[in-house]
């Protein structure tokens, strides 16, 4: 089960909100901040975004709260006098000018961190060519002999059909689930190498924290281990306008156990290879 | 050149004050400034309406889950034209009308420097537009690859796809013009004694930003026409089996691009410069830090363009310099702020409608810019980029920043242009409505971004069903509100009492030296030293 999210503190922000009323289990008033995620990476983003953000709540209440006390202490109505000498102070034009950039390297720096950890492509174990087509994606275990596409599911395309009559509150993970999921092993480093077949398309699973172009002609590099007691399956979607059913192509990964992954692929690869071998000859050319 | 020369063409136009053509000729044959700019104006409140009730269309579609309405293919021609309209058709018209309407009064010019071109500049528009929104009724619908218009999605248009790139070609080409005819203007035509330094913040804002127009739209024209030869004509600029790269347009796009995310805010800077002085009757903080500042802003704008594609799979070195140039925004753009809040601090503050809509740029601009810093942060990007949480960040500043500005500017100078005071009343229900609505519009993006909707999809999972139905009816409140805006402007003209020179206590500024409603031919004679100091700009 996924797209969880965290009860984070941004929650408290909800309070605030009038129409927090009362939240059900399965609504989405309480979706309000990115998840942590179920990567190490991941949850280095999310402890920067959240560093970022609460950075910017405090610039936001220094600077509004000047504003505000402005606002009501300057105004004419309470018979307030300009002060019309007040036009220039180097010093504290120096200072904000300074402080900001303080303030920048602070975020600079472990945001430079993560970034290079997340451009480490060495040493992983298992590759996977990940190739976005209009509309789906396929998977391409380079080492393993196994190949498939990935597409919406039934339930989910028949009811996203133009007023097709179902409710897509009764379609179990509408838009967000597929045909045949991507399969990785939990606790392994895992490579995609992540083209387009047609037009360019973008691949994204919040909870793993990556998100990377699929460019025809070109092949983008990308890793991510799954924490190995966080198996289950992830959803994500298509991210880059990719034409009429851009929004019909979600993402599904299904991370296993190393073992059942194992006993998985053996048993797809030599199904796959049976089903090569009985179509062989009819896939040869007529002609 | 620290004194301008002031050429007063004294030609049969300028000798006789009230001498104007009459009827439909007065419009289509205009060369003055002012003709020009309420054209200018009417045309972008038009387009303002047009792609208004694209959004509209996008937004009841997002009411709920589940396709109501459209085909995913039409939805995408309304997300495409709607950028489109808003971004060539209503904002960027509207800077050059206020433009016209404002930098000779300002500068103590009788006119722009080349009235034909300003004619020209103007009446491309009308005919880009037609030629744009005609192509909601050829084959294949209108263009739906995006307004950033990427390869190879973008070459799978059909017959929209030419008259597209066409359109846009016009676009640039007005918009170019109209860049000259403001340079030429503001460093040829100004008064004696109106030094550079001397000018309206708002002439400044300007100034730079027709430079990054000169700039940067032959870029856009450049990269569109490469798109038009790699369908027509067998190139492969943007096709990687041709030896080509579909990254390269973007890289050109957004070269263009973020340049252009200045031009429709820059002039905004301006505008709030000239209206939170006024209204806290008191010069404004650091006028020469606000100039040198929007100058900053300005060059860093070169050199951050990568940011709008830190997933395509840049190298570490590339995404590293991106991020820093990008943060470095900050800077200027908190001065700013920051020099806005010394302006009222110890002011004597009043809140007309022009005040407010300033006040309100200030924090919502501030806040589309805090999303803005942590878009910068690379590793944070790769997690909002592409989502609801990018759309609501340009909106921010695009709607309460951009578009109050301009519609501050309007409350502004629109006693100066008809020599009436508007219903002020009706101003302040005009701007607490769209304050209201447009926060309730654009906030819940935010999560529906971090949550994880992808921005341009038709159609979403259910989950995100609470947020998108509070934004639609933001979305709703805000495009109705709008109406009392022109209801508000023609009766203004029709009933608006008749108001004195200096329409607002505490303005400064040469235009409100002049009569209103102005001379046809704004400043006849270049006002004098003793006029320049009565004007006190700062």
């Amino acid at each position: 089960m996924m797209m969880r999210y965290a009860h984070s503190k941004l929650a408290a922000a909800a309070a605030l909100l009038p129409l927090a009323a009362p939240v059900r289990a399965d609504s989405g008033w309480g979706l309000l901040n990115m998840t942590p995620g179920v990567t190490d990476i991941s949850r280095k983003i999310y402890a920067l975004h959240m560093e970022v953000f609460w950075i910017c709540v405090a610039i936001g209440v220094v600077v509004f709260g000047w504003m505000i006390w402005s606002l009501v202490a300057f105004r004419k109505s309470k018979g307030a006098v300009a002060d019309t000498s007040l036009v220039h102070n180097t010093k504290v034009e120096i200072l904000w000018t300074a402080i900001p950039v303080f303030i920048l390297i602070a975020m600079a720096v472990p945001a430079a961190r993560t970034l290079v950890d997340i451009e480490d492509t060495r040493n992983t174990e298992l590759t996977i060519k990940v190739t976005g087509f209009q509309w789906g994606w396929n998977y391409d275990y380079l080492d393993n002999g196994v190949n498939y596409f990935s597409r919406l599911d039934r339930a989910s395309d028949a009811a996203r059909q133009l007023l097709s009559g179902i409710d897509p509150t009764t379609v179990p993970n509408y838009l967000l689930s597929v045909d045949h999921p991507l399969i990785v092993p939990a606790g392994v480093k895992i490579r995609l190498l992540i083209t387009g077949a047609d037009v360019i398309h973008s691949w994204w699973v919040p909870a793993f924290g990556l998100k990377k172009d699929a460019i025809p002609g070109f092949i983008n590099e990308l890793w991510f281990r799954v924490d190995p007691d966080k198996t289950g399956l992830y959803r994500g979607q298509c991210v880059e306008l990719c034409g009429r059913d851009h929004g019909f192509m979600p993402i599904v990964v299904d991370v296993r156990s190393k073992e059942d992954f194992g006993t998985w692929l053996k048993t797809t690869a030599a199904e796959q290879k049976q089903a090569a071998a009985a179509t062989a000859p009819a896939a040869t050319p007529a002609g | 050149m620290a004194y301008a020369q002031v050429a007063v063409a004294h030609d049969d136009h300028s000798t006789d004050a009230d001498h104007k053509p009459h009827g439909w000729r007065r419009w289509v044959y205009a060369t003055n400034h002012k003709d020009i700019g309420t054209m200018y104006l009417i045309f972008a409140g038009i387009m303002f309406f047009v792609g208004g009730s694209l959004a509209m269309l996008i937004r009841l579609e997002l009411f709920k889950p589940g396709l109501q309405f459209f085909d995913p293919l039409f939805f995408n021609s309304l997300t495409t034209m709607h950028a489109l309209i808003m971004i060539f058709g209503a904002i960027m018209p509207a800077w050059t009308g206020l433009a016209n309407w404002q930098i000779p009064m300002q500068v103590g010019a009788p006119d722009m420097a080349l009235p034909r071109l300003n004619n020209f500049s103007f009446w491309i528009l009308p005919f880009a537009f037609l030629l744009l929104l005609s192509t909601f009724f050829v084959p294949g619908g209108a263009p739906a690859g995006g307004w950033t218009m990427y390869p190879p999605l973008m070459l799978q248009g059909g017959a929209a796809f030419p008259m597209t790139i066409f359109a846009i070609h016009l676009m640039g080409a007005s918009s170019i013009l109209g860049a000259m005819n403001v340079i030429v203007t503001i460093l040829n035509m100004r008064a004696p004694g109106m030094t550079l330094l001397r000018m309206p913040l708002f002439v400044w804002s300007w100034l730079i930003t027709a430079y990054l127009l000169i700039a940067v739209m032959p870029v856009l024209a450049g990269a569109v026409t490469m798109l038009l030869t790699d369908h027509f004509f067998g190139t492969t600029f943007f096709t990687a089996a041709g030896g080509g790269d579909p990254v390269m347009f973007q890289h050109i796009f957004w070269f263009f691009g973020h340049p252009e995310v200045y031009i429709l805010i820059l002039p905004a800077f301006g505008i709030i410069s000239e209206i939170i002085p006024t209204f806290a009757r008191k010069p404004i903080f650091g006028y020469e830090a606000m100039v040198y500042a929007i100058a900053s802003i300005a060059f860093l704008s070169f050199i951050v363009w990568a940011h709008h594609m830190f997933t395509v799979g840049m190298p570490l070195a590339g995404e590293l310099f991106f991020m820093l140039t990008t943060m470095l925004i900050a800077i200027p753009t908190g001065v700013k702020v920051f020099n806005w809040c010394a302006t009222i601090w110890k002011g004597s503050l009043t809140f007309e409608p022009p005040m407010l809509f300033a006040l309100s740029f200030v924090f919502l601009f501030t806040i589309g810019g805090f999303s803005g810093v942590m878009l910068a942060i690379v590793p944070a990007d790769f997690q909002y980029q592409d989502t609801y949480f990018v759309v609501a960040h340009f909106h921010y500043v695009l709607v309460p920043g951009t578009i109050f500005g301009i519609m501050a500017g309007v409350y502004y100078w629109l006693p100066k242009w008809t020599g009436r005071m508007y219903d002020q009343t009706l101003g302040k229900w005009h701007f607490w409505l769209s304050a209201i609505f447009v926060n309730v519009l654009f906030f819940p993006q935010h999560f529906l971004g971090l949550a994880g909707m992808p921005r341009r999809i038709p159609d979403y999972a259910v989950q995100f069903t609470d947020w998108n139905m509070v934004s639609s009816i933001g979305g709703f409140g805000f495009g109705l509100s709008q109406f009392l805006f022109p209801y508000l402007i023609w009766k203004c003209i029709k009933h608006g009492t008749p108001i004195g020179n200096r329409a607002w206590e505490g303005a400064h500024g040469l235009e409100w030296e002049l009569p209103s409603p102005p001379p046809f031919h704004s400043w006849e004679t270049p006002p004098t030293e003793a006029v320049l100091a009565h004007a006190a700009v700062h």
